[in-house]
């Protein structure tokens, strides 16, 4: 209950501050994507500090995690973003795909009910995006129906999109595939890992930027 | 919404219905659904997920509804036993190289009698590993059983 005022009070707070002229920039994606590693990158480049965890296991980030005044700059022209990391979005959770990564069963259900409230989370703050980051593992399949379906509710929103591929540095990486599967869309080929890309990653931010509200 | 059992203590959650043994796949054609609401559509799919079934959807949800199954699956996770959330999967008829004049067809004809060139597959994800879907192709990875 604690958790659920707490959230809302954050959305509440977030409202208040887009009348201040920051871009609410959203990272959504499936889980193990790369979505805080791209935010991290993000505030390692411009404030020299990490925004959260990241780990191998699925559904590390449970809970919205915000970098308020994250300034970028590009050829001149500064923008003021609030970064916004989002729990990973899945239509099924089970704790026993936790017990691989040796957590015991109590834990592992514990984390599998914070994955579901954290999906559920996600879902809700799509309502509040200025613009978002749909963050794709360009070593799996980019037809997958949580891509589409996040895609499909921002679009319906009118809320601009950028589809960044991660993990180009990985030998299974298959960029194309990914812009087959979303030509309606900017994509740009990053690796958050090494930081593979960025320039061009933070050319289409600007550009993304241009098109939000 | 679909109604959540929640088990209070020494109370025994409610369990996913259905044979374990048996695939039961559960044809549903649009106008079963037509002429639902959203809440009415989930809950009507729910229903049949609930039971350990697959569902083929003739047409497809809205993203909104789309969204809204996921959260609504979330919900019941760990409060229904055997309940780890759905695989879906949507197939769509192809509208790349068509003229205008077709095109527009098509969307009057979505207006009309909604979205039915298009193809849903959901199914529990106790049944359903893994759905791998490429624009032309579905391929359903059953969980052994």
């Amino acid at each position: 209950m604690i958790k659920i005022i707490r959230n809302f009070a954050r959305r509440l707070f977030s409202k208040f501050l887009a009348n201040k002229g920051e871009i609410k920039l959203g990272f959504y994606g499936s889980p193990n994507a790369g979505k805080t590693s791209l935010a991290n990158r993000i505030c390692q480049d411009w404030l020299g500090e990490d925004l959260g965890i990241v780990s191998r296991m699925p559904h590390e980030t449970r809970e919205i995690q915000i970098r308020e005044d994250v300034v970028i700059e590009k050829n001149g022209k500064k923008v003021n973003f609030n970064l916004i990391d989002t729990p990973g979005i899945a239509t099924k959770v089970d704790f026993e795909d936790f017990l691989k990564f040796g957590l015991k069963k109590k834990e592992a259900q514990s984390r599998a009910k914070e994955a579901t409230q954290g999906i559920i989370e996600s879902i809700k703050w799509l309502d509040d995006m200025d613009a978002v980051i749909v963050m794709l593992d360009s070593t799996a399949n980019p037809y997958s129906q949580v891509n589409i379906t996040i895609i499909g509710n921002l679009v319906a929103r009118k809320v601009p999109v950028l589809v960044v591929a991660n993990k180009i540095d990985l030998k299974k990486s298959d960029i194309k595939k990914v812009k087959g599967a979303f030509p309606e869309y900017e994509v740009v080929g990053i690796s958050a890992k090494n930081g593979e890309n960025m320039e061009e990653f933070y050319e289409e931010l600007f550009k993304l930027v241009k098109r939000a509200k | 919404m679909v109604k959540k059992k929640v088990a209070k203590k020494g109370q025994r959650k409610s369990k996913v219905k259905g044979k374990k043994d048996n695939l039961t796949i559960h044809f549903m054609p649009y106008s079963e659904i037509a002429r639902e609401d959203s809440i009415g559509r989930i809950k009507k799919i729910m229903g049949v997920v609930l039971k350990n079934k697959i569902i083929i959807l003739q047409g497809k949800l809205r993203a909104d509804e789309e969204a809204r199954l996921i959260e609504n699956s979330m919900t019941l996770i760990g409060n229904i036993e055997g309940f780890a959330g759905v695989e879906i999967a949507t197939i769509s008829g192809d509208t790349d190289g068509i003229g205008v004049f077709e095109r527009v067809r098509n969307n009057l004809a979505k207006i009309l009698v909604g979205e039915k060139d298009a193809i849903t597959i959901i199914g529990p994800a106790s049944v359903v590993k893994d759905i791998t879907r490429d624009p032309k192709k579905i391929e359903l990875m059953l969980s052994g059983r």
